[in-house]
């Protein structure tokens, strides 16, 4: 396994209490897998990302408990400098908003040149031909005479591919895109979603793909692991959560599609708002918005079941997970 | 580029003349020249005449202007009261004024920049807190009550530099004056340097440069020091005009005979010729400090570049 999270925990230490942002996440990505990590926003997800790759902001962030096993090795157990260069080397992360997270002011070529300048130790102008080299290779037009130019100068979808290249650089073994798309217009989403997910097959790479967009997930994703209030609730083959998904969230996500065979009628939404983590809900996080939720949901922290009758291996952390699937 | 500076020079023009004609409007007219010269005693009418019609001061108001200016334009700044040349006055006080504002600068970027830095880095540790406090010290207390006391202590009571600095003004005499002037605009600079980098620091792409595997070292130099410097070089650019003009406590204090004595003397012996010329080439270093700023922030953001 080329990645495995396990029983990960993180909290927030914040002057109003401490917010248990990760709660036991564990999820594991194979090379050339996709894992789609899907759920609102403050469930975790990116958060859980972060601490893989080592750029949680510590403090007010902690690591708790839990193993982050990369190529068999805990993560969490290296020392700086040297987790280090495990990052931008063996994995990599591409951003949401391309246009704030590249340097103003720094030309793209000198960002893009910066990964083999200090990982490889290459001279500036051998890095400024394999910035050029990575520009082609995101199908940037005109790469050679744009090295120079700086984000500002290009556009959003651009800007997605240069992050990308950056991402790929050194041919990491891992990528982490945290909503690469969410920036981008529709037409320019499918097309970059492309690109990576082409990239990633020919450099056979794991991707953990995290995003609230469950059409995208679709097309790209081998496995999906849905996370709400720091844990994952529900994991399982693409497939089968689309066709039946067995944790109520899941299935509230899925009815909150727009769908044109549904015009004219009100869009599904899920009741509530997602919980405050300084103040989880006992039991089942999700139970106050949960249609199926009984007094055992109040009480009982689910554990994930093992999903026996959809066929494939999935999971789900609903005690009603049977009626789930069936109703 | 090259047009965004022609354009800046262009704007340079109209302030240039609106300045010096300030200037010249408020020692001319509002004063009189002639009385300055006869001293404290009542100038004899009749003298007063003849030196009104030899100086052209019988001219119209816009005409003296114009021709003043004119002269300037070949290099002649006039004479003052005692038949110095005041072009002579000015080769001997600027180079001493420059030598002081550079010590001064170099405290500013290379004390200022590191604390703010520094204490940016470390928001709310006890280093922060402390420089903090002293920067707020710093700005309250006046220039010449800092400049003051560290003659007394550093010169008079432990002798280490001496009290007053020698008329050629070499740097090393120039390290403490260029400190007590340095001192309010290196406070200001430590807090700026410190809010921007503390405000850059969560910036998407410092987290992006982390995520990379940079070094600490690399990221905070290269990435993130580099947008934080932004606003503290525009101010430390516009500062640099103010050091020149407003030396004039720490050049009394330290009896150092640059810009600011001769343009204090000036205004105290009511010599027009001195004030008004000085006055013009300060002026200039403004403006021209400030065509430099936007230069180097065009440098520095290549936003503003292509706007």
């Amino acid at each position: 396994m080329l990645l495995e999270v396990r029983d990960l925990h993180v909290e927030f230490r914040t002057r109003d209490g401490v917010a248990r942002a990760v709660n036991g996440v564990s999820y594991s990505v194979d090379e050339g897998e996709t894992l789609a990590v899907l759920g609102e926003s403050g469930s975790g997800k990116s958060v859980t990302a972060q601490a893989v790759m080592g750029i949680l902001d510590t403090p007010p962030g902690k690591i708790t408990g839990g193993e982050i096993l990369f190529k068999g090795q805990d993560l969490l157990t290296f020392k700086e400098e040297e987790r280090r260069k495990v990052r931008g080397a063996q994995m990599a992360m591409i951003f949401q908003d391309a246009l704030s997270s590249l340097n103003p002011v720094l030309s793209v070529g000198a960002q893009l040149g910066e990964m083999f300048t200090v990982h490889r130790g290459m001279s500036r102008k051998d890095a400024k031909a394999k910035a050029v080299e990575l520009m082609d290779r995101v199908r940037i037009p005109a790469a050679a005479s744009r090295v120079g130019d700086y984000p500002h100068q290009f556009s959003g979808g651009m800007r997605q591919r240069i992050m990308i290249a950056m991402a790929l650089a050194l041919e990491p073994a891992l990528i982490i895109a945290d909503e690469p798309t969410t920036a981008l217009d529709v037409t320019v989403q499918a097309q970059v979603m492309d690109l990576l997910a082409e990239l990633q097959r020919e450099l056979n790479m794991g991707l953990i793909l995290i995003t609230h967009d469950l059409g995208v997930v679709a097309d790209v994703a081998d496995r999906i692991a849905v996370m709400y209030a720091g844990t994952i609730v529900e994991s399982a083959p693409v497939h089968d959560i689309y066709k039946a998904p067995a944790h109520p969230y899941t299935k509230g996500l899925l009815e909150s599609i727009p769908r044109l065979d549904q015009k004219g009628r009100e869009l599904y939404a899920i009741k509530g708002l997602p919980p405050n983590l300084m103040n989880i809900p006992s039991g089942c996080a999700f139970n106050p918005r949960c249609p199926l939720a009984r007094d055992v949901c109040r009480t009982d922290v689910p554990p994930l079941y093992e999903v026996t009758e959809a066929g494939a291996d999935g999971r789900s952390a609903c005690h009603f997970w049977r009626e789930c699937l069936h109703g | 580029m090259g047009r965004y500076v022609i354009r800046r020079l262009l704007q340079m023009i109209p302030v240039f003349i609106g300045a010096t004609l300030l200037i010249f409007l408020m020692v001319n007219v509002m004063g009189d020249p002639i009385a300055g010269l006869c001293g404290d005693r009542q100038c004899d009418p009749a003298t007063a005449t003849q030196l009104r019609k030899e100086f052209g001061l019988d001219k119209p108001v816009w005409q003296q202007y114009a021709t003043y200016m004119g002269n300037v334009f070949t290099g002649d700044f006039g004479t003052a009261f005692n038949g110095q040349e005041v072009t002579e006055l000015m080769s001997s006080a600027f180079p001493v004024t420059v030598r002081l504002t550079i010590v001064a600068v170099l405290f500013e970027v290379v004390i200022g920049i590191t604390l703010g830095v520094v204490t940016g880095l470390r928001r709310g540790r006890p280093v922060d807190t402390g420089v903090l406090l002293v920067t707020l010290v710093v700005i309250s207390v006046p220039t010449f009550v800092t400049g003051l006391l560290l003659q007394l202590l550093l010169g008079v009571k432990w002798g280490w530099i001496s009290p007053s600095v020698s008329s050629e003004a070499p740097f090393d005499e120039l390290i403490v004056p260029g400190l007590v002037l340095a001192s309010v605009s290196l406070a200001y600079v430590t807090r700026l340097t410190r809010t921007s980098i503390a405000e850059n620091r969560r910036a998407d792409y410092v987290r992006t440069a982390v995520a990379k595997g940079l070094p600490r070292r690399r990221v905070i130099t290269r990435h993130l020091l580099r947008n934080s410097l932004i606003p503290v070089v525009t101010f430390i650019g516009t500062d640099i005009g103010a050091l020149m003009g407003g030396a004039i406590v720490t050049e009394r204090i330290f009896n150092i005979h640059g810009v600011g004595f001769q343009l204090y003397q000036g205004i105290l012996r009511q010599n027009t010729q001195t004030v008004v010329g000085f006055v013009t080439v300060l002026v200039l270093v403004f403006l021209v400090a400030n065509l430099l700023v936007d230069l180097l922030y065009a440098v520095l953001d290549p936003r503003i570049r292509y706007a």
